[in-house]
């Protein structure tokens, strides 16, 4: 009996072990305390749904040995421009939302092989400089969301320069996949599209790991070595992946913001890469190894998670925003931890 | 109690989980005696010195047996910091020097002379006193002075000439309180040879003053300069322990590789030296591998023969087949069937049909968290694009032929698993090296090398590693150059053995030519101690 | 050879290729110092205010950017911890403000709770740096998040039910967590807070607040005399050319301020009317000696035997281990000091500012705290006083003009607010990036 159950731990990791234990028990309580438990089902679905292709973009960078792209800002600030040029040529609907897809990636491949050519130089500091050079990335841009030239009058403020710092999607792409098929049972509510894509892209990332240039990188990646001694270039797998993982940030944010129905600028997008981390972390990858089942579990585990502990939280404590301590507890401790079995660096 | 001996080993005995490195060795040094350390690469001598110098490697894997005496008492060192108390120094071979600090600091690291103060009285605590630099950097002068050294003692580390640096290391540990016995590994290996006889005559002084000298070397004319007495190992037994004045160079090269031939020597016949086909041609290859550097060698190597690279350790025997598959920074001119190769770039060379089996299998030749079939085909795949279908207008992997060939190496090879799916973390050394192997011969390659093919694998494995690469080099006429620190085996395997020696070669040997020829060519002293000139090959 | 420090290097050759060398090393100052002359002109704001505003902030700030020094020296990075050390600073003074304490003894009770508590932070921060060698400014930046976590978890839903607190005001309204702003000018009962406590301290009835100029012309004598004779002496103490240099410059500059302040205190008739109200500048002179105290102690713990143990930590883990220094002891120590300081600095910060924001003080600190200490010319293995108190000048100066920099250049305060920021974060990100390039071709030469 001992034995098995360490070998559950041992399976399953210890943090992975501790987020579910948490999740089930936050779960029976929404039994005991008779919470809508439908709603809120659906709220974590679409949580889930939200946040999957932006965690599903830390596998490449995983992969191709750069680490978890704590530099997401970047790539999500390519799909925000994709998004707003989008809105500017007045095309809404699912053309609206495919076309901010097309603009982001050509801008997303661009940046991506201009940051990935900087992290070649600095092999071992990958997390740290990514991080501020994401946030410098952030306040950057937040200078020219004020600066550049959008004239759409749903995105300016009505008096005065720059763009506003919320922009409603209602009338362009907003909600598109997520209605798509949706399912609607009551209180229960699937956005069964955005679903659809999040798989979608997953199984993109499947064959790409399957073809020759994903199992190179994969193995640059893994030991780069070893790499070398096969005769890959190294190197430029590193900007491959880098460019992928930009990708894949910014299409994750229009999905995102689809789901969501604004596009947020200016600082918001300063910590969105912290969420996206633990979560694959959480999911029981590390700083080296990642599957896409990873990405799934671990989306699921920590935004079911936090999705559901507001309101089980509020019905116990009164007063303050206890879901978004968790939320700073729960993401930050897990990194934490995965930093500790890096091993380092020396 | 004083007795005739500083050191005395008696019967040391030490086996690492099962596997004896040490057969009863013994071992005596006076007061002020030089005594040279010599043998090969595993000889034994320095798990020896771990043994004397209490490191943890020896206790954390069981100990030794035997005794150790210093000065007459029998003593049981268990960590560096007791060998020092027992006043024993050590020269390591890498040096343990602060380049910022200066060469004061260095020498009183972490034995700093420091002077009381308030606040150190205060909360009673020796780390904040001052430091007492007028008195640290007089001791300093004092040991320098002692060796000869004309260095201000303010001057910072960085930026000294490597002799200079060795002579911190020395002074640092003749400053130590109570030095008795000061032991010397490998000193002259980065030196330039003015550098060598500064040491040298360092050595003799320190001597002189009363200190006993221990010093591993290969290199012979040292010995016979510098040594008053010689203790030479050989797979890790005492083979003898002479004085100087009775022996000479040539006696010590024998006596350090001679064995009793347990390993059946190639017979005259098999040994195929006539074709003049030339299949790979090196012209002034120079390879810049840390620990292994190649200074200029020409090699040319025979089509179907099985040609060995032999040397001690760090000479630059493993940088060769490093450098030929551009692993390292290298130069130099190569011709693959008379066309000229860019050895610089991997992929080229294994394009044109070179395959590497790295020395360093755990960090180089494996994937360790991915299956064994992973491993195998990953070469291949890149190099050649095998193992992939076509879906549609996609290439994408062929999970079926991957598993196919991967059963197949594993029936051929005889890999010991749970099957193809089974990370290669969890083999053992043996078959994870039979796993390097296979990734190599699914290259179908026309020149193989293998570096250390048999190092860390159990005797079985070893003889079938062996028998294959011979196999392969008669059935399927593959060239194979093995590059081994196991004289033996290559003079079991090869039809020629070039030997490497201070990155250059000394020279190719039959398997059958004398244990003599084979010590000298190793310590480099052949064409010292013949008054020859190095040939190419 | 083992792991080795990167800030060694062989002295140049040519006067030509040593200034080119200087001013690649000190690019990121440079530039800095470029922008801010540039900020100051287009803000348009009277020297007055900037010299003003400039002292207040450099007065407060300075003693937590001086905490990050010894990590640096102990070869740990940048330690983005310190917003733990803040954390133990706000508690002790929300204690303190509860107890209804104020004034000069309410100040250094809050010293003296945070101490404790800091060094307890401090110690589980290090243990936790210690498992994650290589990574450690990017564990300490986690460390920082995940504290706050637990800090917010504490003074938003403890405080009331778990932990009592006397003072209605603290409280917000529904009697659970801790009120956003806690103003320090007065405390519950109305008495005077710890607001300024430093600042306005009297001594024996005399104020401590004293024209700056005074000050900095007495400074800058003493500087000079010991400047000019460690130039004098520099055979004797062995210092190699780079070092004699440095004492030139620095007696240069002291020589200049002195000068400055003998024209401004003295012979005000040579200046503009706007630069003749620099005579006014007052500098509150307990708050500047112990930021003077902390700078003088970062000088001294180099010449005892732990800063030895931290420097040679600093230069190489492994011969420090071999050679017997408790490595990770050492390294525990060095962050349990600088959380300690870090304290101690918000106490003085916030004695300054007057007003705590329970939940926002602390999160930006080591943001720019480090992006001060790195515009001043640090580096992630080499940090001087020098250089933090130049960078929290340059990096303060900016702060004050921006805005009005922004809004003159460009239309828009906010443009300048955003360019701020990205200043602090590109400073550190091509700060990083610039250390560990230059560490990976160490390596490979």
């Amino acid at each position: 009996m001992g034995e098995t159950f360490n070998n559950v731990v041992k399976k399953m990791g210890i943090p992975r072990l501790i987020i579910s234990t948490f999740f089930v028990i936050v779960w029976i309580l929404v039994f005991v305390k008779d919470l809508p438990a439908a709603s809120l089902f659906s709220d974590s679905v679409r949580r889930f749904g939200m946040n999957g292709i932006l965690v599903l973009a830390m596998v490449p960078a995983i992969h191709c040995g750069i680490g978890p792209n704590f530099a997401l800002p970047i790539g999500i600030i390519c799909g925000i421009l994709g998004g707003l040029i989008s809105i500017q040529a007045g095309v809404g609907g699912l053309g609206g939302f495919l076309l901010a897809i097309a603009i982001a990636l050509p801008i997303s491949v661009i940046v991506g092989w201009l940051y990935g050519i900087m992290l070649n130089k600095i092999k071992g500091s990958e997390m740290l400089v990514a991080t501020y050079t994401g946030f410098a990335f952030v306040s950057l841009m937040s200078i020219a969301w004020i600066k550049l030239p959008f004239t759409h009058p749903e995105m300016r403020w009505p008096i005065g320069e720059g763009l506003r710092v919320t922009i409603a999607l209602e009338s362009t792409f907003g909600y598109i996949l997520d209605k798509f098929l949706k399912i609607e049972i009551g209180t229960l509510r699937i956005p069964t599209g955005m679903l659809l894509f999040f798989a979608f892209m997953c199984f993109v990332m499947w064959v790409f790991s399957r073809t020759k240039a994903g199992i190179a990188m994969k193995a640059s990646g893994d030991n780069p070595k070893f790499a070398l001694a096969s005769g890959i270039n190294v190197d430029n797998y590193r900007i491959l992946g880098t460019i992928i993982s930009t990708s894949l940030g910014a299409i994750g944010y229009i999905v995102y913001a689809q789901s969501y129905g604004f596009i947020q600028l200016y600082q918001a997008p300063l910590m969105m890469a912290f969420p996206a981390v633990a979560a694959i972390l959480i999911g029981g990858a590390t700083a080296k190894t990642a599957k896409i089942s990873h990405v799934v579990i671990g989306a699921f585990l920590f935004n079911g998670l936090l999705t559901i502990s507001l309101p089980v939280a509020s019905s116990f404590f009164s007063g303050g925003n206890i879901s978004e301590v968790f939320r700073m507890i729960v993401q930050n401790g897990i990194i934490l931890y995965a930093l500790t079995q890096v091993g380092g660096g020396e | 109690m004083q007795s005739e001996y500083t050191l005395q080993m008696k019967n040391i005995q030490k086996d690492y989980y099962g596997n004896k490195v040490l057969k009863g060795v013994d071992l005596e040094v006076k007061p002020g005696e030089i005594h040279a350390l010599l043998g090969e690469n595993g000889a034994g001598k320095s798990t020896l010195m771990n043994i004397l110098f209490g490191m943890p490697v020896i206790h954390e894997t069981g100990g030794f047996q035997g005794e150790v005496r210093i000065n007459g008492d029998a003593t049981l060192i268990k960590s560096p910091e007791e060998a020092m108390k027992q006043g024993i120094g050590m020269v390591h071979q890498e040096f343990m020097l602060i380049p910022d600090f200066t060469i004061a600091e260095n020498i009183k690291l972490n034995r700093e002379i420091s002077k009381q103060n308030i606040i150190s009285q205060t909360f009673r605590r020796q780390s904040l006193e001052f430091l007492d630099n007028k008195a640290m950097n007089a001791d300093a002068r004092k040991s320098l002075d002692i060796l000869g050294m004309d260095v201000g003692e303010w001057v910072k580390v960085a930026g000294l000439p490597v002799g200079h640096m060795q002579f911190v290391e020395i002074a640092r540990e003749i400053d130590k309180e109570g030095i008795k016995l000061l032991v010397f590994d490998e000193p002259t290996a980065v030196l330039a040879e003015s550098e060598a006889d500064n040491l040298i005559a360092a050595m003799k002084r320190l001597a002189e003053s009363g200190i006993s000298i221990l010093f591993i070397t290969h290199r012979l004319d040292e010995v016979i300069d510098a040594a008053n007495n010689i203790t030479i190992l050989r797979d890790g037994e005492l083979v003898a322990t002479l004085p100087k004045e009775g022996t000479n160079v040539l006696q010590l090269a024998e006596l350090m590789v001679g064995r009793e031939i347990e390993v059946t020597q190639k017979e005259e016949d098999t040994i195929n030296v006539g074709s003049e086909d030339v299949v790979l041609e090196v012209k002034n290859l120079k390879v810049e591998m840390p620990g292994e550097e190649v200074k200029g060698i020409n090699l040319n190597v025979k089509r179907g023969e099985i040609l060995g690279i032999a040397g001690l350790a760090g000479q630059g025997k493993i940088g060769v087949a490093n450098g030929l598959m551009g692993l390292y920074p290298s130069t130099g001119e190569v011709k693959f069937n008379g066309k000229v190769l860019d050895i610089t770039n991997t992929h080229e060379v294994l394009e044109n049909g070179i395959a590497f089996v790295s020395e360093d299998r755990r960090a180089v030749g494996l994937l360790l968290d991915s299956s064994i079939e992973e491993n195998i085909m990953l070469t291949t795949m890149q190099v050649k694009g095998t193992f992939m279908k076509n879906y549609g207008f996609m290439r994408l992997l062929d999970s079926a032929r991957v598993r196919t060939h991967a059963n197949q190496m594993i029936e051929d090879l005889d890999i010991r698993c749970t099957g193809p799916l089974q990370p290669t973390r969890r083999l053992s050394g043996g078959n994870q090296q039979k796993v390097c192997l296979a990734r190599a011969l699914t290259l179908e390659p026309e020149i193989l090398f293998v570096s250390e093919p048999t190092r860390g694998i159990d005797i079985g494995a070893k003889k079938l590693v062996l028998d294959m690469l011979v196999e392969k080099n008669k059935n399927e006429s593959m060239t194979v150059v093995v590059t081994s620190s196991e004289l033996a085996e290559l003079r079991s395997v090869c039809d020629r053995i070039a030997i490497v020696a201070e990155g250059r070669l000394e020279g190719i040997l039959s398997p059958n030519a004398s244990d003599a020829d084979f010590g000298l060519m190793m310590s480099g002293e052949y064409h010292k101690y013949h008054g020859t000139k190095r040939e190419d090959a | 050879m083992a792991e080795v420090n990167i800030e060694n290097q062989v002295e140049e050759k040519t006067l030509g290729q040593r200034i080119v060398r200087t001013i690649l090393q000190n690019s990121v100052t440079i530039l800095f110092l470029i922008v801010c002359i540039g900020g100051i002109y287009a803000s348009k704001l009277p020297v007055f205010f900037i010299a003003n505003e400039l002292l207040t902030r450099v007065t407060r700030n300075t003693f937590l950017v001086l905490a990050l020094i010894i990590p640096v020296m102990a070869g740990m990075g940048l330690n983005f911890s310190i917003v733990v050390g803040a954390m133990a600073g706000q508690m002790a003074i929300v204690a303190v403000t509860n107890w209804g304490i104020g004034g000069l003894p309410g100040t250094f009770l809050a010293f003296a709770i945070s101490a404790p508590i800091a060094l307890l932070f401090g110690k589980g921060t290090g243990i936790l740096l210690n498992k994650t060698k290589g990574q450690e400014m990017i564990a300490s930046m986690i460390v920082g998040y995940f504290s706050n976590g637990l800090y917010q978890l504490l003074f938003l839903f403890m405080v009331g039910p778990i932990i009592p607190i006397a003072v209605k005001g603290m409280v917000l309204s529904h009697g659970v967590g801790l009120r956003n702003t806690i103003d320090l000018a007065k405390n519950g009962d109305g008495a005077p807070g710890i607001k300024y406590a430093l600042d306005t301290a009297t001594i024996f009835g005399l104020e401590t607040k004293v024209p700056f100029f005074y000050v900095l012309l007495i400074g800058a004598l003493i500087g000079a005399i010991v400047f000019a004779y460690r130039i004098v002496k520099s055979q004797k103490l062995h210092l190699q050319a780079s070092e004699k240099n440095k004492n030139m410059i620095n007696l240069i500059i002291s020589v200049l301020l002195i000068i400055c302040s003998v024209i401004v205190m003295f012979a005000p008739e040579m200046l503009s009317k706007q630069m003749q109200m620099l005579a006014r500048l007052k500098l509150p002179l307990l708050t500047a000696s112990l930021v003077l105290l902390l700078a003088g102690f970062n000088l001294i713990i180099v010449k005892t035997k732990l800063g030895q143990d931290f420097r040679a930590v600093g230069q190489s883990k492994h011969i420090a281990q071999v050679s017997g220094i408790k490595v990770n002891k050492t390294r525990e120590l060095a962050i349990m000091l600088s959380t300690m300081f870090a304290g101690w600095g918000q106490i003085i910060f916030l004695q300054n500012l007057g007003i705590l924001n329970t939940y926002g003080s602390h999160v930006q600190i080591a943001l720019f705290a480090i992006a001060a200490i790195l515009i001043g010319g640090a580096s992630v293995s080499k940090a001087t006083v020098g250089q933090a108190f130049l960078g929290v000048i340059l990096f303060h100066t900016l702060f004050i003009v921006s805005p009005m920099a922004g809004k003159n250049l460009f239309g828009d305060a906010q443009i300048g607010e955003f360019f701020r920021a990205f200043v602090a974060y590109g400073v550190i990100g091509v700060s990083l990036g610039l250390h560990a390039w230059k560490k990976l071709m160490m390596s490979k030469a």
